[in-house]
């Protein structure tokens, strides 16, 4: 077959096939775009403002390595002036985390960019190898995605940033629509394609890659030569989002814009006022001050029946009943520090790169 | 380099022929995972092989069979069936990598290339790389 001309440039010899637009593009122009688009993205959203502290939810997986070296790369083309700050939670798994942390430290010395790790062990007193534990491996991506949600604030609290970006991608964010439809879950299906989100004492939260293809992310990882971690976690991955992901996939086979197409309908859907009237007003946790629908925030409510021995409380209305029949929370369990919200100073002196 | 006798349709009479070609095999994104966790394979094929993909005549006179050059669809069948360790569901599907694996051939997206219908040339190097781990 004869190599095959770059259709933006007319110049030099296409290595991919765009799955948004299904254009043959050479390697220079195809940087050039996926970056720009990344740009675009931002600027129409207007996700920054200059002097902003912006952390970086880096897993030392594919997509916030990319982000990472993507935001350098425009911050320093483009002046965006802003503070890039690396994010990561280490949830306490061995074999899995420790490992990808290795990656994210190596990303810190290779973007010269501040880093700070906060675990479930120093936040909850539980990492996800004792939980599991304790509790097998069914629901414990329960206790995982709940605590890490409300760890990444809290990290990002500490460092004192204004804004936390982090590196979902178009197929997650089509994946998260198919998912919310499926489980009628009507207020998520609302906000999940939300570029930004942020509740009113809560840190802004944004996906800059919302519009980026995995194929593009893998191969512009390929292509730099970044180094990024690429391990399924040991305990059982989210069974539900893996059919998600599984039926995307197939779609995007047969229809590359299936993904774009998924998120514009996502967006296009519109709740109904009477339903929007129905769900829970947020407040703020009774027990440790954190964002809530309910008196009691997930994560106490997880970590009440991790510690009092009865951690499917917080999973199934019976065995909550089980556990409210037995009495108040004893005084002597582990708690959640108070959330502070950001407060203009830094509590935390963060590591620097060497 | 091995000689074979070989009878196909493109080589008929047969004829002896100098017939492997050798390939640079790469894994990525996790799937060196299913193939003993080493990303780089360095292997070596015939040049002329069985059109249904049959992996099990290596060695033997191919007789009767239809038969292709060695491409890409070919390759992938000769992995799965002698380098793969585990979970062959998670590499192939229905003749082809499962979706969500993208594939290289010489650094160049194997859909600008023609996919599995790629004629591989001695020296060529195809990758695979895994877009399914977490990110």
């Amino acid at each position: 077959m004869a190599p095959k001309i770059c259709a933006l440039c007319q110049n030099a010899k296409a290595i991919l096939k765009r799955p948004k637009t299904g254009q043959q593009i050479c390697k220079d122009c195809f940087f050039y775009v996926f970056e720009t688009e990344v740009h675009n993205t931002i600027n129409e959203a207007k996700l920054f403002s200059r002097g902003d502290r912006v952390a970086i939810g880096a897993s030392g997986g594919k997509d916030s390595t990319v982000l990472a070296y993507v935001l350098k790369t425009l911050n320093e083309r483009y002046d965006y002036g802003l503070n890039l700050f690396l994010l990561s939670i280490d949830e306490g798994i061995t074999g899995y985390r420790d490992d990808s942390l290795e990656t994210v430290k190596r990303n810190q010395q290779q973007y010269s960019m501040p880093l700070k790790i906060l675990s479930y062990d120093e936040l909850y007193g539980w990492t996800m190898d004792r939980i599991v534990s304790q509790i097998g491996k069914k629901n414990n991506c329960t206790f995982c995605g709940v605590f890490r949600r409300q760890a990444l604030d809290r990290g990002a609290a500490l460092l004192n940033v204004d804004h936390i970006v982090t590196g979902h991608n178009a197929d997650d964010i089509a994946e998260t629509v198919l998912m919310n439809i499926m489980r009628g879950d009507i207020a998520r299906l609302g906000r999940c394609t939300s570029i930004v989100t942020q509740g009113e004492d809560t840190i802004k939260r944004s996906k800059p890659f919302k519009y980026a293809y995995e194929k593009e992310i893998v191969m512009y990882a390929y292509f730099k030569k970044l180094d990024y971690f690429s391990t399924e976690c040991i305990y059982s991955p989210d069974a539900y989002r893996g059919h998600a992901r599984t039926f995307l996939k197939d779609l995007e086979a047969a229809r590359p814009s299936a993904i774009i197409d998924i998120i514009h309908s996502g967006e296009a859907f519109e709740i109904r006022e009477e339903i929007r009237a129905n769900q829970k007003a947020q407040q703020t946790c009774t027990r440790c001050g954190y964002m809530s629908s309910n008196d009691l925030c997930k994560a106490c409510t997880l970590l009440e029946g991790l510690e009092r021995g009865m951690a499917a409380s917080g999973i199934t209305d019976r065995a909550r009943k089980k556990l409210d029949a037995e009495g108040p929370a004893p005084d002597n369990i582990r708690t959640i520090p108070f959330f502070q919200p950001p407060s203009g100073h830094p509590l935390v002196a963060v590591e620097t790169t060497a | 380099m091995s000689f074979r006798i070989m009878w196909s349709n493109q080589t008929f009479p047969p004829t002896l022929i100098m017939s492997s070609i050798t390939l640079r095999v790469e894994f990525g994104g996790g799937l060196e995972l299913l193939f003993s966790n080493i990303k780089q394979h360095k292997l070596t094929l015939p040049s002329i092989v069985p059109s249904n993909n049959g992996t099990k005549l290596n060695g033997e006179v191919l007789s009767g069979g239809e038969t292709k050059p060695a491409d890409v669809e070919y390759l992938m069948h000769h992995l799965r069936d002698n380098l793969l360790q585990e979970r062959p569901e998670l590499f192939m599907e229905d003749n082809t990598v499962r979706p969500g694996i993208l594939v290289l051939i010489n650094d160049t997206d194997w859909e600008l290339e023609g996919e599995g219908e790629y004629a591989l040339k001695d020296n060529d190097e195809v990758v695979f790389i895994s877009t399914l781990h977490g990110g």
